[in-house]
């Protein structure tokens, strides 16, 4: 019998020659990555009475979630983080600035096809889309990870999502991926794994595939990967040491289901509060006054994020009682877009701009909301209370979505705006 | 290990932004973390599970992020077991881990009301309705699991692994 992509990675990483989905292993990770909650899995690897980490080579450290630190408590985090890098000998460790981890992480070249990647972020998922078995943990066991290496993990089932098509101008990977998860539901994919193919995925960019395999997490999946592919291998290259080995599926692979989507119809979606499969079509929210537009995050604050939001903004200013955030993802994305002329536009439209890093994605600082207060963003959670006051709304959209809602000052469609 | 206790019941989708909200995720002590236990979802949580330390909920429980303050919260806020349809695989973990018994059973839901004192056998994979008087049975987890639950979470039984090596 054939085998998936999650299947054949488990199995070399488990140093086994035959396992199925259903099977429990125990993996030796490739990868061990961590943000500002290294402070707790520190704290967790002292009361295990670990003393020295396996391998200090394959940790990672990037402070994102609250930088630079907002309040007290978080400065004491990064404070014993720094400490501990130092006495570990831990040289991955990116400090405030750098941007957020699933940026980072392949940027600094340490994501490689057919690796398997822990972090602990639920949305580790993002670096299936460089053919990686990827995913996130609890800190707890996180500080085993660092004290053995090892972790036991169910060898997942797979669903194939097929998304075939061209999508239209201004539909972005965003959209398509919002789409899925308001089909399939917000638990639709929960314990499995994703491999993504079709026309679709094999003509976007690879930030567009970090874009879905990000987002996918919020169907639950444990994994979400895009076979390696020259795109990929063109990011990569200049970035990462050592051969890459990519893992393919076989053609005979058993999944658990296939599904298939056809996007070339598809309009630029909106998940609604408070939950992410609550997506609707974009005409059946337009006009929702706003008070906040975000545009940023690991889903959504990548160059070509910044570029499509840029474009429509361009020369025009957004409604004054709007507030404008924008993040870039990463410091290598800032540079560019200054380059590019983006962030320019952007405080010239009024916007303002924030440090590379989690920004208000998470509702701990720079640009929380209010009690009644609205915002659109291109983050990928929506829950009740995430950027904020329990009684206020997220609606989640994609980069086009977020600047044209900001330049109406409501819900507005990005086709719309461009005429 | 045989559980004993009243339930408080919830709904599906129960995501760790409400069981923990994010702005409290700089908290590293526990005690503090389960003050804000179930905050945005029920004002009252703390009240009630002085009396009542079962959660049972629906569908794909914990669903969100992989923040561990989420099962650390509840089992200091004195949550005793879990027993959902179905729990979000980081948070499945996450409960493991922190040594809380969950249990996944789609009858549960059906068959247990808010109020109604249970007790969950983990190893047989029982659930006793004291209050109706039926009984139903789940798949228990594998026996390694248990063992990390029975040994009170993860960091005890990888205490033991570490000084055994
Ligand atoms: S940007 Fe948001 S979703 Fe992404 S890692 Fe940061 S807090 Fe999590």
């Amino acid at each position: 019998m054939g085998k998936t992509i999650a299947e054949k990675i488990l199995a070399r990483a488990s140093n086994r020659e035959d396992i199925e989905a259903g099977d429990i292993v125990e993996a030796e990770v490739d990868l061990a990555m961590s943000h500002d909650n290294a402070a707790l899995v520190s704290k967790v690897f002292g009361e295990i009475g670990a003393e020295k980490v396996w391998d200090p080579s394959k940790i990672v450290i990037i402070l994102d979630h609250r930088v630079p630190a907002n309040t007290i408590k978080s400065a004491e985090g990064h404070k014993t983080i720094r400490q501990f890098v130092k006495e570990q000998g831990i040289e991955n460790f990116h400090d405030i600035g750098e941007g957020i981890c699933h940026q980072v992480l392949p940027e600094k070249g340490y994501v490689k096809p057919g690796m398997l990647i822990v972090g602990t972020d639920s949305h580790t998922t993002t670096h299936g889309a460089f053919g990686a078995f990827s995913t996130g943990i609890g800190a707890t066991e996180m500080a085993c990870v660092w004290a053995t290496g090892k972790l036991w993990l169910k060898v997942p089932e797979t669903i194939k999502i097929v998304i075939n098509g061209k999508l239209k101008e201004m539909v972005m990977a965003k959209d398509v991926i919002l789409h899925i998860i308001g089909e399939i539901g917000s638990d639709g994919a929960n314990y499995k794994a994703i491999e993504f193919y079709g026309e679709v995925v094999d003509e976007i960019s690879v930030a567009s595939r970090m874009s879905i395999s990000n987002q996918a997490m919020e169907a639950g999946a444990k994994v979400a990967i895009v076979p390696f592919d020259k795109k990929t291998e063109e990011f990569l290259k200049n970035r990462v040491k050592g051969k890459m080995e990519p893992v393919y599926a076989d053609e005979d692979a058993s999944y658990e289901d296939v599904l298939e989507f056809e996007v070339s119809d598809l309009e630029p979606q909106v998940a609604c509060p408070h939950k992410v499969d609550n997506v609707k079509n974009i005409r059946e929210v337009t006009g929702i006054p706003i008070d906040q537009a975000v545009l940023g995050s690991c889903t959504n604050g990548r160059l070509e994020d910044l570029a499509i939001a840029a474009r429509i903004l361009e020369g025009k200013k957004i409604q004054d009682r709007v507030r404008m955030i924008v993040i870039p993802a990463s410091r290598e994305v800032y540079i560019e877009a200054i380059r590019k002329g983006y962030i320019e536009t952007f405080l010239k439209a009024g916007a303002t701009i924030i440090n590379p890093g989690c920004g208000p994605c998470l509702g701990a600082h720079q640009g929380v909301l209010a009690s009644g207060e609205r915002a659109i963003s291109s983050t990928n959670r929506n829950f009740k209370g995430r950027m904020g006051s329990p009684d206020s709304e997220v609606y989640l959209a994609s980069p086009a979505t977020v600047a044209a809602s900001a330049l109406k000052g409501e819900i507005a469609d990005p086709r719309e705006v461009l005429k | 290990m045989i559980i004993r206790g009243k339930v408080i019941k919830y709904g599906d989708d129960i995501n760790t932004d409400v069981i923990f909200p994010g702005r409290y995720l700089a908290i590293t002590e526990a005690e503090e973390m389960a003050k804000h236990a179930m905050e945005d979802l029920d004002p009252d949580f703390l009240k009630k599970v002085k009396e009542r330390n079962i959660l049972v909920a629906g569908k794909n429980f914990g669903c969100g992020s992989s923040r561990e303050q989420a099962a650390i919260c509840l089992k200091y806020a004195g949550v005793k077991a879990i027993v959902a349809r179905s729990f979000a695989r980081i948070f499945f973990r996450n409960a493991i881990n922190q040594g809380i018994p969950i249990v996944e059973s789609p009858k549960a839901i059906e068959f247990i009301n808010d109020g109604d004192e249970i007790e969950i056998d983990l190893e047989r994979g029982e659930i006793k309705n004291l209050s109706t008087g039926k009984t139903f049975s789940f798949k228990p987890l594998p026996a390694f699991i248990r063992d990390i639950i029975n040994a009170g979470g993860l960091v005890e039984s990888m205490k033991k692994r570490l000084s055994k090596s």
